[in-house]
């Protein structure tokens, strides 16, 4: 399970909103106990794909370090990331898949239909290896609400 | 040395978001990573021994794939390495969903 703040899933979800028709990206943080990615707080990162920004994203590994470090200072810890799919659905791609790597951690995806959020779901990715990772949709708890995924249809 | 492990990897080091290992060389610091933790192995190298495409390795601020010495970078006590797999993905192309190949596609 996924759980958030209801400013910080609206904050995800804004900021798919403002980069559209472009994808936005950026770093959950917080802590992972059992089964439950709670997050803290996200930060924003930049799309290094300017060259298809409207369907592929990436974060910079200089990004990451530097959240990485931010959040260790607030004792956080990175426990998801999320994106936006300007105008499809809120399903993992082929491409969000292969280019998946943190097991353990939650990949949300909010559905951007003309400039408007829609859906948002979240998958996590299980897993011991690249070799048997597979992602799994994963319950979003907001503000003590549990739903599959929540936003209008 | 201090390396800083990422947040899918602390399964293999107890849990600890940092280790301390000693060498001279960004190559000899992960080789004392992998003799400590050896199931850290299959998670940063290929069966050839290569850094996996997707793992980035970062000497201070400097990705080390891109330091004239690579891995035979030397290292300082102070130095710190951090280990960051990618992260990066992204909606299907269009000519994706004329073969149902997408999964996001998917109705």
């Amino acid at each position: 399970m996924l759980k958030v703040s209801d400013p910080v899933y609206e904050a995800m979800r804004q900021h798919g909103e403002e980069t559209y028709p472009h994808e936005c990206c950026g770093v959950m943080l917080g802590r992972s106990e059992d089964a439950v990615n709670a997050v803290t707080e996200v930060v924003r990162a930049g799309n290094t794909r300017t060259d298809s920004a409207h369907n592929r994203y990436h974060i910079a590994p200089q990004e990451l370090i530097r959240i990485q470090r931010q959040g260790r200072e607030k004792g956080l810890d990175i426990v998801g990331f999320y994106h936006s799919h300007p105008d499809h659905p809120a399903q993992w791609s082929p491409t969000d898949f292969a280019e998946a790597h943190w097991l353990g951690c939650s990949y949300v995806i909010t559905a951007v239909e003309k400039g408007a959020a829609r859906q948002t779901n979240s998958f996590r990715l299980t897993g011991h290896t690249e070799e048997t990772k597979k992602f799994e949709p994963e319950p979003i708890s907001v503000t003590g609400q549990n739903t599959p995924g929540l936003g209008p249809e | 040395m201090k390396i800083f492990i990422p947040t899918p990897l602390r399964v293999y080091t107890e849990k600890q978001d940092a280790v301390e290992v000693a060498g001279t060389t960004v190559a000899e610091a992960l080789s004392a990573l992998t003799m400590k933790y050896p199931d850290f192995q299959k998670h940063l190298y290929t069966g050839e021994g290569k850094l996996r495409s997707f793992v980035n390795v970062y000497l201070n601020d400097e990705d080390v794939r891109y330091l004239p010495e690579g891995d035979k970078t030397p290292v300082k006590d102070q130095d710190t390495l951090s280990i960051i797999p990618s992260i990066a993905g992204g909606c299907c192309r269009t000519g994706d969903r004329a073969f149902g190949a997408c999964c996001c596609c998917r109705d």
